[in-house]
């Protein structure tokens, strides 16, 4: 953990001037003059700052449950990616399906899971969210159209492709966002997934939380033209856009205006009316300040990066933004920190007060039409004990 | 009762259960356009459209996984792979991403898709299309897994499997297909009713559940377990040891997940003999996992010991005497009687 970043440590939410100001990173020509987010109403814009101190100092209490070994298994962090998340999801409709990687606590947070499930998940608590059988990897919330985090490499884009296909075969008003991390563009999955939402104008947003490495591999190490993510695109015939993934506004315009784009569409191959803009591939630039997972040494980088990095962080040039523009005070900002600390604090309460998952959900959940006692060696079928007891 | 061909028997249950539940459809290679690469989904097209019956590109990672999101939304995919061999490259998606994540989820998002296609040695396709998967994938919780052998079972079986709420492998035959079509040398078989499914007008309720055995052949002598294709060279086996003076049962389990023990069991404490049939590779296999099954449950019924009759441990040749040497045949199951009965 980096020294000044824990749970106790000041909120880095001190505004420095010259930040905030949009990247004007978006590729496509038409892009509207006039940012989505100028519109949104205050309320909203701070809703967007709070979500994101809550996944920072959720996360920071998760690091801590992690060394103090209450969270077992791979537990991968958050920190530094909070607007990629926040701002996505701010530019969907509540019940637009999102589907996720293996660091996937700011994506549940965001889409409104309850802190405390998502903490006592972790805890392996039947309070969890996926009653304390999935982990950190695998947050699941049907409820808020979370489906799911996914732990194998690129193997959510065609379950995201599927969500997607299946929000058009309904003939809904959505569009789906697949995260996924820039590891994951080296694999079949994604670019299976790509294909098939290109040839089906399937209304799907794959979105590369691009953070620089693949675990420990920088992105130039592991994929071909990695300056040129965008041909990635152009070979499926897809959109491509770009945006800040640490700035929560650019982020938000960029998913709004493609999002508004991909919502809906539908395919004549697929025997619909042919509209809307289909699918897109949405590069979010961002940056993990943590390892890779808790496990993590970081010796593929230096210090020095990872500060310059720091430097351009999400919630500080948000709370910039919110002073400079006058739609909040920096009391008003210290509250909202402050709030995030306590339900990150009850969040580990609730999640160390929960009971432990009992061990009769351990046979729970494996069919929904169950067929019969569970496969127990030694056990004998219950005709056979009936024709025994008679011997 | 219809003689329809086992190819039929499985369109005719899609067919049945699309028209019954709009969230079910139909993916896979060529099954559109091309009416089915082997013509199981002739028609079908022309009935749903290319909303509910959709050519896929060879993708299997895509289309299977596609299969498993639209079933977490809450579709009823019917995800076709025109040879379970090609299933491979997809075993993250349905091994992994299927059956677990209900499970993962907590009971929140199930996978009510069906996966089916054909499993085993075609005719002389070699090693890499030569796959029986079902030893593979039976060891896997949250999934089950279906064997038909009849178009009875093809079709009772695949409704079931459309309506069941878990997903569902269902392991076809491309040399069953053509079962019970005209001119078949063994066509006389298959116009017995009890192996030929009833039309929709007979009894639009008609399914199989899982988890239920059949008795191909009742017999008092011995008892020959075997699913899928294997099911007719035990039949074979049967008639040529009937000359013989023994009366060997021969039983379907018809889904080895769930497997219905109960009625092995019950046959080997009346017959006291057991042999179990397979077609997939000798070591850890179905086989090898009933046989096991058989010891838990009746050694004391035993009066020697299970025999296992399997693929033999090689790939797949293409030479065609030696492929056909290669399979859990006739042969193989008439001799393997022989020596477990031996002492009767």
């Amino acid at each position: 953990m980096t020294p000044g970043n824990g749970p106790d440590s000041a909120p880095e939410v001190t505004p420095e001037p010259g930040q905030g100001t949009l990247m004007t990173s978006a590729t496509t020509e038409d892009r509207v003059k006039t940012p989505a987010s100028q519109s949104l109403p205050k309320d909203k814009l701070v809703d967007m700052l709070y979500q994101m101190m809550l996944i920072r100092r959720f996360e920071e209490r998760t690091m801590q449950a992690y060394q103090q070994a209450h969270i077992g298994g791979f537990c991968h962090i958050y920190i530094g990616q909070e607007a990629t998340a926040v701002g996505t999801v701010a530019a969907l409709l509540d019940d637009d399906p999102i589907i996720t990687a293996y660091r996937d606590h700011g994506h549940a947070l965001a889409r409104g899971m309850h802190p405390n499930y998502c903490m006592a998940e972790m805890y392996g608590k039947i309070t969890g969210c996926a009653k304390g059988k999935g982990g950190s990897m695998h947050m699941f919330d049907k409820a808020h159209h979370m489906y799911g985090g996914h732990a194998i490499v690129g193997g959510q884009c065609p379950l995201g492709v599927g969500l997607a296909f299946a929000t058009q075969y309904e003939k809904k008003n959505n569009v789906t966002v697949c995260f996924f991390g820039d590891g994951a563009i080296n694999q079949g999955a994604f670019h299976e997934a790509m294909n098939l939402a290109a040839i089906w104008n399937l209304p799907i947003i794959f979105v590369v939380e691009n953070n620089g490495y693949s675990m420990g591999t920088a992105i130039q190490r592991g994929t071909a033209a990695a300056n040129d993510l965008g041909a990635k695109a152009k070979a499926y015939g897809m959109r491509y856009a770009e945006c800040d993934g640490m700035d929560v506004l650019d982020t938000y315009n960029t998913f709004k205006r493609e999002g508004d784009l991909s919502r809906g569409s539908t395919s004549s191959a697929l025997g619909l009316e042919q509209s809307g803009g289909g699918p897109c591939f949405i590069n979010a630039k961002t940056y993990r300040y943590q390892g890779h997972s808790m496990s993590d040494p970081q010796k593929y980088r230096s210090k020095d990066e990872v500060s310059e990095k720091k430097e351009k962080d999400c919630i500080s040039t948000m709370v910039s933004h919110l002073i400079d523009n006058k739609l909040a005070t920096q009391d008003q900002i210290d509250e909202l920190d402050k709030k995030a600390k306590q339900v990150s604090r009850d969040a580990i309460k609730y999640a160390e007060q929960s009971p432990d998952l009992p061990k009769s959900e351990m046979f729970t959940d494996i069919y929904s039409q169950p067929y019969g006692p569970p496969f127990v060696k030694g056990a004998l079928p219950k005709m056979i004990t009936d024709n025994n007891s008679g011997d | 009762m219809q003689t329809i061909q086992y190819r039929e028997a499985i369109r005719e249950a899609m067919q049945e259960e699309m028209r019954l539940d709009d969230r079910v459809f139909l993916m896979g290679e060529e099954v559109a356009q091309y009416n089915g690469a082997y013509k199981i989904s002739q028609g079908m097209l022309d009935e749903f459209g290319p909303r509910r019956v959709v050519d896929s590109p060879i993708s299997e990672t895509g289309f299977s996984g596609l299969g498993v999101g639209a079933a977490m939304y809450g579709l009823r995919p019917i995800i076709e792979f025109m040879s379970w061999s090609f299933c491979l490259v997809a075993a993250d998606q349905i091994i992994n991403n299927a059956p677990k994540m209900l499970y993962m989820s907590g009971g929140q998002f199930g996978c009510p898709a069906v996966f089916r296609g054909n499993n085993g040695a075609g005719g002389q396709l070699g090693s890499t299309h030569s796959w029986c998967v079902e030893s593979m994938f039976a060891s896997v919780p949250g999934l089950k897994l279906a064997i038909p052998s009849t178009p009875r079972d093809a079709k009772g079986l695949l409704k079931t499997a459309i309506r069941d709420d878990d997903p569902v492998f269902n392991l076809e035959s491309e040399r069953m297909l053509g079962l019970g079509a005209r001119g078949d040398k063994d066509f006389s078989r298959y116009i017995k009713d009890t192996w030929a499914p009833p039309t929709n007008k007979q009894d639009e309720d008609f399914t199989i559940p899982f988890g239920v055995a059949d008795i191909k052949k009742p017999g008092k002598d011995v008892t020959i377990v075997a699913a899928g294709r294997p099911v007719h060279f035990a039949l074979d086996a049967a008639e040529e040891l009937e000359k013989e003076g023994i009366d060997c049962e021969v039983i379907d389990p018809r889904t080895y997940r769930p497997l219905d023990i109960d009625t092995i069991v019950k046959s080997v404490r009346k017959t006291n003999y057991c042999v179990v049939v397979d077609q997939s590779w000798p070591f850890a296999s179905v086989g090898s996992e009933i046989a096991a099954q058989v010891y838990e449950h009746a050694m004391d019924d035993l009066d020697n010991k299970v025999i296992r009759v399997n693929n033999d441990d090689i790939p797949a040749p293409y030479n065609r005497t030696l492929e056909q040497e290669m399979l859990p045949n006739t042969r193989k199951i008439v001799e393997a009687v022989r020596a477990v009965t031996y002492n009767a």
